[in-house]
């Protein structure tokens, strides 16, 4: 089902996340998140899951283990304001369709740059969000939409983003172009595809849309990104559906909002990506 | 007079009627008993709620069946485009490689060295190549579609298949139907496609078609290079909304366009298989 919403569900969908962080900090404050003893697959240890390779600037050179890169530092913060020393991290590969699966995980959470929709959190549970997300459109100076300004500008465009991505949404849901946009299995075969010159734009999320224009692509530029209302779009931790950590997981996530950690790591990993212009 | 059978006959047939009769009731029951066992293991699983509700949702099914098939038109197109060029690529290389004139020996050289290469080859290798790579050389002319380039590394790649089922065909004719065209005054050509290529092409029918099957599946397999095909349509429906009925979906759609084909070759195998006992070839 595409990902049409209406403001009042998005709305409803914050409301009910919110109440989820408020009840979960009051579970937390009683205890029943005990420090370093929560439930985990295995007692003592907190297992968490990301895709392989991890991509920068979410992970440092496909190592998760290393702390370095947003994604990475959020899980060790996460892990310590739930009790667990960096010792006590375990990381396992999870694929994006094992993360997705039903049943039992491999993991106590996965952090992997998944997008929170309601549609979504009928399958699987969310934390709470831990980073707001806007997508954007990369692409060449050669490409005939380097100098686009608006969406209108784009209607022409051959669009490509990777499969399982919200950004392949924004293609189909935001910028409505008359081509039919390509999919790709990774951002890595879409960049290939960028540089070929087979689709004239790549749409990602903003961050990594950075990082693919600053590292990957030799005359890359931001096109602009396509900003929604803050908090419309947040990348979550993944739980299995009921699991009994989500409260916590979630009310350490909080801690770590409103302590100021998320946003000192995001701009410790992540940078500025205040640059880029929003296109309407 | 009329026909009368005799009673020998008569209850000869009544046997026959009554084993009949007997072995539907055996294959009954236990077509029943083992579809209820299967039926109890599998719906007293643990977790069947949840794989029912994750792979065999309805709701899903319907929304999602649009988007994949229309992504199954693009396998479809894709597919019988492949299938004819697999098959003029395969008969020309296998006629290559079974040549034996001597001026012809690069030309053997080629084809076997094509065959060598591209059975060997993945064709998920095929397609990276072929589809990321040729455009990478900027050469203005070369096509840059995805699609286009897709089916291209398919064919490349079930020409090499399809020329070795097809040289298997041609080398299990026996020798001595050569010389016999021969003998009769055809030519050398005149043999080959008169005499050995007729019964090569039959003998080796089965082996085609399964051939073709894997290449309609296989087809999906150009998704890689971001075309968006029945799987990958099912595969952003699902990442919408993590529920994997979509592919179930896909998967039905591909079994129903194999089906047809799967009949027609058991039909063509049982129509020679007919016509062989008839003519006492057995």
């Amino acid at each position: 089902m595409k990902m049409k919403y209406g403001i009042a569900l998005v709305v409803t969908a914050l409301i009910g996340s919110l109440s989820i962080g408020y009840t979960a900090s009051a579970a937390y404050a009683a205890g029943a998140c005990k420090a370093g003893a929560l439930s985990t697959l295995t007692t003592g240890t907190l297992t968490i899951g990301t895709d392989d390779p991890a991509y920068s600037p979410w992970f440092d050179n496909n190592k998760p283990a290393d702390g370095k890169g947003f994604e990475s530092a959020v899980a060790y913060a996460v892990a310590k304001q739930l009790g667990y020393s960096a010792k006590k991290v375990k990381w396992v590969k999870a694929s994006f369709n094992t993360v997705i699966q039903p049943g039992k995980k491999a993991f106590d959470f996965d952090i992997n740059e998944v997008s929170i929709t309601p549609e979504r959190a009928k399958a699987v549970d969310f934390s709470t969000g831990y980073y707001d997300v806007a997508q954007a459109l990369v692409t060449t100076t050669k490409s005939k939409i380097a100098k686009a300004k608006s969406i209108a500008d784009l209607a022409k465009a051959k669009l490509g983003a990777a499969v399982g991505t919200t950004s392949y949404s924004t293609i189909t849901d935001v910028i409505k172009p008359k081509v039919k946009p390509s999919v790709f299995d990774t951002n890595d075969i879409a960049t290939q595809a960028l540089i070929n010159g087979q689709i004239d734009g790549l749409v990602l999320d903003l961050p990594t849309a950075f990082y693919v224009s600053a590292a990957a692509l030799k005359n890359g530029l931001i096109v602009g990104q396509f900003a929604p209302k803050a908090g419309s779009e947040q990348f979550g931790l993944v739980l299995s559906k009921g699991s009994t950590l989500t409260s916590c997981v979630s009310s350490a996530v909080d801690a770590l909002r409103v302590n100021g950690s998320l946003k000192t790591l995001a701009s410790t990993w992540l940078g500025n990506t205040a640059g880029a212009p929003v296109l309407k | 007079m009329s026909y009368e059978p005799s009673a020998l006959r008569l209850q000869r047939e009544e046997a026959r009627r009554r084993v009949s009769r007997h072995s539907t009731v055996v294959a009954l029951l236990s077509t029943l008993t083992i579809g209820a066992v299967l039926a109890i293991v599998v719906t007293g699983a643990p977790g069947f709620k949840l794989v029912r509700e994750s792979f065999f949702n309805p709701h899903y099914a319907r929304t999602a069946f649009p988007s994949v098939l229309s992504g199954l038109w693009l396998n479809l197109r894709v597919m019988i485009f492949a299938e004819i060029f697999v098959l003029i690529f395969g008969l020309l290389i296998a006629l290559a490689r079974t040549s034996k004139s001597p001026i012809l020996y690069p030309l053997r050289l080629l084809a076997t060295v094509y065959t060598d290469i591209f059975r060997g080859l993945p064709l998920l290798l095929v397609l990276l190549l072929v589809g990321l790579g040729v455009p990478g050389l900027q050469i203005s002319w070369l096509p840059n579609s995805a699609v286009t380039l897709g089916t291209i590394s398919l064919i490349l790649t079930y020409s090499a298949y399809v020329a070795e089922v097809i040289r298997a065909g041609i080398e299990a004719v026996n020798p001595a139907q050569r010389m016999a065209g021969r003998a009769l005054g055809l030519s050398q050509s005149q043999t080959q496609r008169y005499v050995i290529l007729p019964q090569a092409l039959r003998k080796v029918t089965p082996p085609l078609l399964n051939d073709l099957v894997s290449l309609q599946k296989d087809s999906g397999l150009i998704s890689v290079l971001g075309a968006i095909d029945a799987i990958r349509a099912a595969g952003i429906e699902t990442a919408q909304s993590f529920n994997f009925t979509p592919y179930l979906v896909a998967g039905a759609l591909f079994v129903a366009l194999t089906i047809p084909l799967t009949r027609f070759t058991d039909w063509l195998t049982r129509k020679q298989d007919r016509a062989r006992v008839q003519q006492g070839q057995w």
